[in-house]
Parts: C-alpha cells; sequence; structure tokens
C-alpha cells in the first residue's frame, strides 16, 4: 500500500545482506577515535531481509509508469525505448569495476570508449572539441556559458554581461545565465514560431556574450532562420549556443556547425537512448568550435601514439565534476551510435516522421498554434473549454502518460508530444483515439480524472505548507 | 531502417500519406542548411558484434583486481538485489515525476532517500540527491552565500578532496585555505567574510577531524559550516547535524554503486528545514489525494528553474534518481548494524594494514592522527611500488606525486590481500 514505509516492515535484528568475515585483528574504534567524534544514537533505519526489500521496491514499482509499461511521448525528453544491450554492456566487470583513478596505462579500454564517443559526436555536430564530462543537460549549459565567459576574460573583453534566450527556452537556459552571473534577456517569436531575428538585430551589442537557442525550439519548430540568426550574433563577436535537447530531430538531417553554432550540449539520455531512471543520471556532452575547445572542461581524451591519455585543456575553466562525468552514460551511447553508425539519419526521420503524423491526426480538434511541419514534436492546445491539465490526467486513465503541459510558455494550455521513433503506427493510432475521445468528453466528469490511477489528483500545496520529507 | 524502430515500408508510406507529403526528405523542407551527405560514421553493429566490442576492450582495463584506491570513490560491496530492483523498467525507463498520480514509485523511493539522508546526517531535511559529491559541495558553497547574503568565498583546507575543490572553483566560488597541519585542519583563523566553513571528516587523507570546531569557528564569524562525510563513515562518527553543523554534503557512491570509472554516483545534500528553500535540486514530500489518501509529490517546486527560470537559486533539474534508488535499496538492505558493520570491517583491515606497513619500516605522513580505512603511507617511489603491484595482481594506492600512497581499505578486502600488498611493497624498496 501507498505510504508504507520501508523501515515499518522491519524488526530490530534483521538483516538483508551478509557481509565478509573478519580475517585480521578487530579494532577496536573507542581505542581510535575522540570519544565526542563517535555516534551515540544510532541511525533509524530500516532492518529487514531480503526478501521484504526486494517485495517493498517490487510492489512500489508497480505504482510507477515508464517507457516499458506505457506510451508516453514527454515533450522535450524523449522517451525513447531503452535497449537492454547497453544495461549489459554497463554491467561488464572489466568497466563496472573500474576505478576513475586508476592509471592512464590501467584504463585504455575505457578511455578509448571515451576518445570514440568524442569522435562520433563532432561529427555528428559538424564541431571538432568535445567534452563528455558534464554530468547532464543543465550541467552541459552551463559548462558551455561558463567557457564563452572564460573565452571574453581571456580576450580581456570585459563589457559582455548578457546572454539572450528566447521566450520559448527550457527553464534551465535563464537559470544558466544567472548561475554564471550573465543577466538572462528575452527575445521574442516571428509568427512562425521561430526567433524574431528583427527583434535580435535590434538587440545584440558588444554587450551580448552568447544566444541559447534551442533548435527544434520548444514549439517542435525549426530554426529556419538559424545561420542568419549567427551571423548577427557573430558580426557583433558574440556566439551562438544550440541546447541539443532535440537533437532526435537533427542527426543527419542538419550539422550545428553548418548553422553557424558555436557550442552545444547533447542529451546522451534522450538522443542517444541512455536510461532516464525516474529523472537522472543524466549525460550532458558538449562539443565546440576550435575557438573555444582550449576553454573546455578538465579532462578530455586525447590520442597519443597509441596511447590514450587524459588532458586538461589549455585555458580550462576547470573540472565540473570530481572523475570523468557519468561514465555508464557515455558508454551506452557509445554502444548505441556504434549499433547504428550512419543510420542514426533513419532514427531522426522516424522521429519527425511520427509527429507529424500525430499533428496530421490531431490537427482539426486541437489547435494547433504552428500548423507547419512539425519536426520531432509538436505543439497543441485543447479544444475551447477544455484544460490541459484535465486531458493530461484524463489520458492517464486510457493507459497513456501525458505529454508535458504548461511549457513551453508562449501558448496558452500548452500540450508539448513528442512520440519519439521507437512507437508503432498502431500505439500513435490509439493515442490520437483517445484524445480525441478526451477532446468530446464531459468537462465536469473529466475534472474527476484520473480515476484507475495509483492515486487521484493530490494536494500539492498541503505538501509544501506542511512539509514532510522524510519519515 | 533504424535498430529499435516499429516502421514498416508500407507504414512509413500510410503516415506520410495522411501527412500529405510524398516523401521523408519533404518533412525536412524548412531545414536550412541541409546536411546532403551522409554522416561519416562507422557501419552499424548487430547487438552481437557491439557487446564483442565491449568485451574485447574491457580486457585493456585493469579492473576488477584487488584495489586500493579511494580518494572519493570505493570499492565496496554492492549487493545482488540492487541491480535487481533498479534494472526493473518501471525505475529505469521512467523519468521526473512531473505526473504523481503515475510515479508513486519514485516519489516514495525519494521520500525514503530523504529520511536515510536525514538520519544518518542528523538533519532534518535532505534533497533527492544531485550529481554527485563534488557538485554537493559546489551547491552548498553556493547555498551559504545566498543564506548568508555574502560573496561566495569559503574557508577550506588541503583535507577537502582536491578534486571537490577544483569543482567549487569552477562554480565561481573564491577559496581562502586554512592552515592544515599533522593532517587536520586548524580552523582557529577564519576570515570573518567568509560565507562557508568547510570540513571533511574523514577528510581527503582519511582523518577525522572535528566538525564541532569548524561549526565554532563558522557561527563566530556568521558564516554556515557544512560538513563533508561519507556516509558509511556516519555510521560509526556522530552525526555532523549533532556536531552543529548547518549543512552536511557528500558522496553517495559507497552506498551500493559500482566504481564505473566515476559515474553515475549521486551526491547527497541535506540541512535545517529553516534553510530549505535554499536548498537546490528536487524534494519529494507527503500529501494526500482528493479522496485523502497518503501520497507522495514534489514539493517546494518555487526554488526551481522550470518555475523561477533566471531567478531559480540553481539550474539543476535533474537529481540522479536511479542511484538515489540504490543507496536507499543498499540502506535497507544493511540496516544500521549493517552499515556500522562495514565500517568497522573496513576500519580493523585498514589498521592492520597501515600496522603491518609500520612495522616493516614504512611511516605513515600523519601517524597521531584518527583514521577509519584510509592512510596516507609515505613511499619514496610510489609509482614503482604501484607498477609491481599490478605484476602481482594488485591496483595498488592513489601516488600523491609526494613520495607518499594514498591507501583504501575496505570490508572487500581479504588478510591474504593485505599481507600480499605488504610483502610487494617491501620487496619493491
Amino acid at each position: 500500500m501507498l505510504g508504507d514505509l520501508i523501515r515499518d516492515k522491519g524488526r530490530e535484528g534483521r538483516r538483508g545482506y551478509t557481509l565478509p568475515k573478519l580475517d585480521v585483528e578487530e579494532t577496536n574504534l573507542d581505542d581510535v577515535l575522540p570519544e565526542k567524534a563517535r555516534r551515540k544514537e544510532k541511525p533509524k533505519l530500516a532492518e529487514v531481509d531480503e526478501p521484504t526489500v526486494i517485495r517493498h521496491y517490487t510492489n512500489l514499482s508497480r505504482n510507477q509508469w515508464g517507457i516499458d509499461t506505457n506510451f508516453y511521448p514527454l515533450g522535450s525528453c524523449t522517451m525513447k525505448h531503452n535497449p537492454r544491450v547497453n544495461e549489459q554492456a554497463a554491467a561488464v566487470p572489466g568497466f563496472a569495476m573500474l576505478h576513475p583513478l586508476q592509471s592512464e596505462g590501467q584504463t585504455q579500454g575505457a578511455l578509448r570508449v571515451m576518445y570514440e564517443l568524442q569522435g562520433f559526436l563532432a561529427e555528428i555536430s559538424g564541431l571538432p572539441a568535445v567534452s563528455l564530462q558534464p554530468m547532464a543537460g543543465a550541467q552541459g549549459e552551463l559548462t558551455s556559458i561558463l567557457m564563452i565567459k572564460k573565452y571574453f576574460e581571456d580576450a580581456g573583453d570585459e563589457g559582455r554581461t548578457a546572454v539572450i534566450v528566447p521566450e520559448t527556452a527550457h527553464g534551465t537556459n535563464p537559470a544558466t545565465a544567472s548561475m554564471a552571473n550573465f543577466k538572462a534577456v528575452e527575445v521574442g517569436l516571428d509568427e512562425h514560431g521561430s526567433v524574431d531575428v528583427g527583434e535580435l538585430r535590434e538587440m545584440v551589442d558588444e554587450t551580448t556574450a552568447a544566444l541559447m537557442i534551442t533548435n527544434p525550439n520548444t514549439c517542435g519548430v525549426y530554426e529556419r532562420n538559424i545561420k542568419e540568426i549567427s551571423e548577427v550574433l557573430h558580426e557583433a563577436g558574440a556566439f551562438l549556443y544550440m541546447d541539443g535537447a532535440n537533437m532526435n530531430a537533427n542527426m543527419g538531417r542538419m550539422r550545428a556547425a553548418d548553422a553557424g553554432v558555436d557550442i552545444m550540449h547533447f542529451n546522451l539520455h534522450k538522443t542517444y537512448s541512455t536510461p532516464h531512471g525516474g529523472g537522472g543520471p543524466g549525460s550532458g556532452a558538449i562539443a565546440c568550435s576550435e575557438d573555444l575547445a582550449p576553454f573546455r572542461p578538465d579532462p578530455i581524451v586525447e590520442k597519443d601514439g597509441d596511447l590514450y591519455t587524459l588532458v586538461r585543456p589549455e585555458k580550462s575553466i576547470g573540472r565540473m565534476a570530481a572523475f570523468h562525468g557519468n561514465f555508464g552514460q557515455i558508454l551506452r551511447a557509445w554502444n548505441y551510435i556504434k549499433m547504428h553508425g550512419p543510420e542514426l539519419k533513419s532514427v531522426t526521420d522516424m522521429a519527425v516522421l511520427n509527429a507529424n503524423y500525430v499533428r496530421a491526426r490531431l490537427g482539426g480538434t486541437y489547435r494547433v498554434p504552428y500548423d507547419e511541419l512539425c519536426k520531432h514534436e509538436v505543439l497543441v492546445q485543447p479544444p475551447k473549454g477544455k484544460k490541459a491539465l484535465d486531458i493530461a490526467k484524463g489520458l492517464i486513465d486510457h493507459g497513456f502518460h501525458p505529454p508535458t503541459i504548461y511549457f513551453p510558455l508562449v501558448v496558452k494550455e500548452a500540450m508539448l508530444i513528442e512520440p519519439t521513433e521507437t512507437e508503432s503506427k498502431e500505439t500513435l493510432d490509439d493515442f490520437v483515439g483517445a484524445m480525441l475521445e478526451l477532446a468530446e468528453s464531459d468537462p465536469e466528469e473529466l475534472e474527476e480524472a484520473p480515476t484507475h490511477a495509483a492515486t487521484r489528483r493530490l494536494d500539492e500545496t498541503r505538501a509544501a505548507r506542511q512539509l514532510k520529507a522524510r519519515w | 531502417m533504424a535498430r529499435f524502430t516499429p516502421h514498416t515500408e508500407a507504414d512509413v508510406e500510410e503516415m506520410l500519406e495522411a501527412i500529405g507529403v510524398d516523401t521523408l526528405d519533404d518533412l525536412f523542407a524548412d531545414v536550412s542548411p541541409k546536411l546532403e551527405e551522409d554522416l561519416d560514421l562507422p557501419p552499424a553493429l548487430s547487438e552481437h558484434e557491439a557487446l564483442a566490442d565491449v568485451n574485447e576492450l574491457a580486457k585493456e582495463n585493469a579492473a576488477a583486481l584487488p584495489l586500493f584506491i579511494g580518494a572519493g570513490a570505493y570499492d565496496r560491496v554492492v549487493p545482488s538485489a540492487i541491480s535487481s530492483i533498479i534494472g526493473r523498467g518501471e525505475y529505469l525507463t521512467s523519468y521526473t515525476p512531473y505526473q504523481p498520480e503515475v510515479s508513486q514509485g519514485h516519489l516514495q523511493v525519494v521520500f525514503e532517500f530523504q529520511s536515510v539522508i536525514s538520519e544518518l546526517t542528523g538533519l532534518e531535511v535532505s534533497n533527492a540527491s544531485v550529481y554527485d559529491g563534488s557538485n554537493a559541495v559546489a551547491e552548498a558553497a553556493l547555498m551559504t552565500a545566498r543564506l548568508t547574503k555574502r560573496n561566495p568565498k569559503v574557508a577550506v583546507s588541503e583535507g577537502l578532496n582536491r578534486r571537490y575543490r577544483e569543482v567549487v572553483e569552477t562554480y565561481g566560488v573564491e577559496l581562502v585555505a586554512l592552515p592544515f597541519e599533522n593532517g587536520t585542519t586548524d580552523f582557529s583563523d577564519v576570515p570573518d567574510d567568509v560565507s562557508g566553513v568547510f570540513v571533511q571528516s574523514p577528510n581527503y587523507f582519511g582523518i577525522v577531524e572535528d566538525i564541532e570546531a569548524a561549526s565554532d569557528a563558522a557561527h563566530a564569524v556568521e558564516a554556515l559550516s557544512v560538513a563533508v562525510c561519507d556516509p558509511i563513515a556516519l555510521a560509526v562518527l556522530e552525526s555532523p547535524g549533532n556536531l552543529g553543523a548547518d549543512v552536511a554534503v557528500g558522496e553517495a557512491q559507497p552506498l551500493g554503486m559500482p566504481l564505473l570509472f566515476g559515474g553515475p554516483y549521486a551526491g547527497y545534500m541535506a540541512t535545517h528545514e529553516k534553510f530549505v528553500r535554499q536548498l537546490p535540486g528536487r524534494i519529494a514530500g507527503e500529501t494526500v489525494d482528493k479522496d485523502g489518501k497518503l501520497a507522495y509529490v514534489l514539493t517546494l517546486r518555487g526554488r526551481e528553474q522550470d518555475i523561477r527560470r533566471a531567478k531559480a537559486n540553481s539550474n539543476i533539474c535533474t537529481n540522479q534518481a536511479l542511484t538515489a534508488l540504490a543507496a536507499t535499496v543498499y540502506a535497507a538492505l544493511l540496516g544500521p548494524e549493517g552499515l556500522r558493520e562495514v565500517a568497522e570491517l573496513s576500519a580493523s583491515k585498514a589498521h592492520y594494514l597501515a600496522d603491518r606497513l609500520q612495522a616493516s619500516g614504512f611511516r605513515l605522513r600523519y601517524p597521531e592522527a584518527p583514521f577509519l580505512w584510509e592512510f596516507a603511507v609515505e613511499l619514496p617511489d610510489a609509482a614503482k611500488a604501484n607498477e609491481a603491484l599490478l605484476e602481482n595482481g594488485i591496483v595498488g594506492g592513489l601516488d600523491l606525486g609526494d613520495g607518499a600512497m594514498l591507501v583504501a581499505v575496505t570490508e572487500k578486502r581479504t588478510k591474504k590481500e593485505l599481507d600480499a600488498f605488504v610483502e610487494v611493497v617491501s620487496n619493491a624498496g
């Protein structure tokens, strides 16, 4: 039952794991440590046996939906199938039992994986220099913006205080700009849902450090003026950063470098299929131009003759993490790319086909604010009188995970649907059927949804007002 | 066709027709500039071929050997039950619980994880985890600045993991060096304009530090104290909350996560409830549903980037949900007595090794300072010793580069391995 905590399922003295034996003389910690440093009260943790642990967490998992159990078209999150071969690869002891501080000579296999993935991402983006260290997309953004900041410091160009973000940007973009001590400034959209180039031209000046663009953007629309946008920035000495959250729409169809992008991040957990794990771990590799390459975080992998080595770039911003990034995700993404090769283009094609199919089927009933070709995701609005929240909760009763709702902020009642390439036409047809049925349903009844899930709608205000975040 | 897509040619044709275009290329009519060539990547491999490559490269790593490196990542037991739980598709293939009605599994796990961290640290509130230990330290440094309304400037010593200090600096925080002598930090003279005072215990060299002294020093200058603690050590060491720490952070990797060449791990962060609004990252809280049934939900969301955008207290949006689940399952399997036993086993084995090394004529760098399972031993040529160890199938300690080796001993090491270590190092001169 919900709320039955593991701690309440045990009894003092029960244990779920046997430890290796003590085969040397025992050291009494009371003889070693000052009395003040010794713990007086034992922590109130569960005391349970292994069968109870397995049953508890198995039963909890049954109140959890994932891609494995349900269609999960969460916009901008790329919830594609996670191939199990990658899990097997990450469990191989030759990698799983390798310490990050072992010498280069002892870790050539792991370093080669990193070197090759750096090369793959350079090829896919057209940008020559890569770092795999960022631990998640948001950290890839921060890494990129810190590199741009250091570039200007190094060039003695001190007046660059602003980072421009489109209205459609992910919340992480302005938060990243602030974290790097830039002022985040917003630029509006044109009638296609793309960055308004006229407005941008007015804004960009010698105080601009960069524009953070997501392409395709969070309306699912390709930034058709991206080349011109890059020229506006470059003329002012600023950089174009691309948020690569939506790379699933681009592979083999466009290259960031050709569009004038100077630096970008990838979400290995989105485009390259590493599991989202309930919110992480992710991985947020970056790729950049030669100009920015010396500022990459420490370390990157280089090849010296036959030897793979860890190198600190000449003018590095420093470390973003203690070790080499989320290596487990790096290994999975490397394996995924090796299993696709140039056929990654087909991944993109099927993702875009699926999104456009949903757009075509929902259009007419749902409003499509930018009713042109979409890329890997489609932005829709419910018919008049219906709320995105209610449709979302209604979808749960139909067995579908809701899309992203109320984002992007530029249209009211936004529903951002990203089917991904790993879903079949039949699944999409079922989903569309449910969406069309919900569009016709009684609004008052819909307010009651979900009625078939583990819980009904929750009292979120109470959670915040009467904070209880532990047992 | 791509490897994991269901589309047949007939599917594609029907779907293109429904869309009203003729070809797949037509779907990219708006893309400019277009990539006309194929990606220059190696040809696609089958699963079998790909795995053969993985296994081949794994042989190029000196992995799965008796290992004596720690320095922030430890070769501890990983109970089999963990991989079985975290491999369940429901946990593995879900995302951030934006829809709590279908995400109660992860939400309750986060609640339990937070509870474990609160119990171990003696602090009221924990978040759902951040990227790793170093990022928890960096986020804590920024947190002290927000709470004291001072510039981010923190007092640290060499006792704080060198790599953690580097990450803190990357995040734009100024470091003030505190004196470090005989293996411990001297907190007697902390500058009065710092936002935080950091103490790692056990510190980088394995020595148990005086968290209370750090807290008193911080509070004397109206700064906050941050304790950086190994969660296993907290089974036998007084909780930082009871020693006056305002924030406790650290690396949760020892709680059931494989080494995996540095990640994914999970950073934990805990603090007093009065500081919760400046705590970054996700937090799961208890509430009820429409029928009054107990349930969990992400709460205090007004701190976060997707709501507050440029005014958020961090840009972080993920937590390490899956590795935090591993830590939660580990804590359940071991329980308070098991955690204590892991700490005691490791300490006994480490002290045995240190004693034998000293009996063989080696000096510990800090012979008087109390340590648990990690210590620095003076070796004129640590690199040579490590080469000799590897020839004997042992991965030695971390070469500190200044005539010493940092040696970590976990519960996994056997007397036979420890004796072999002493013998090889002695013979290597």
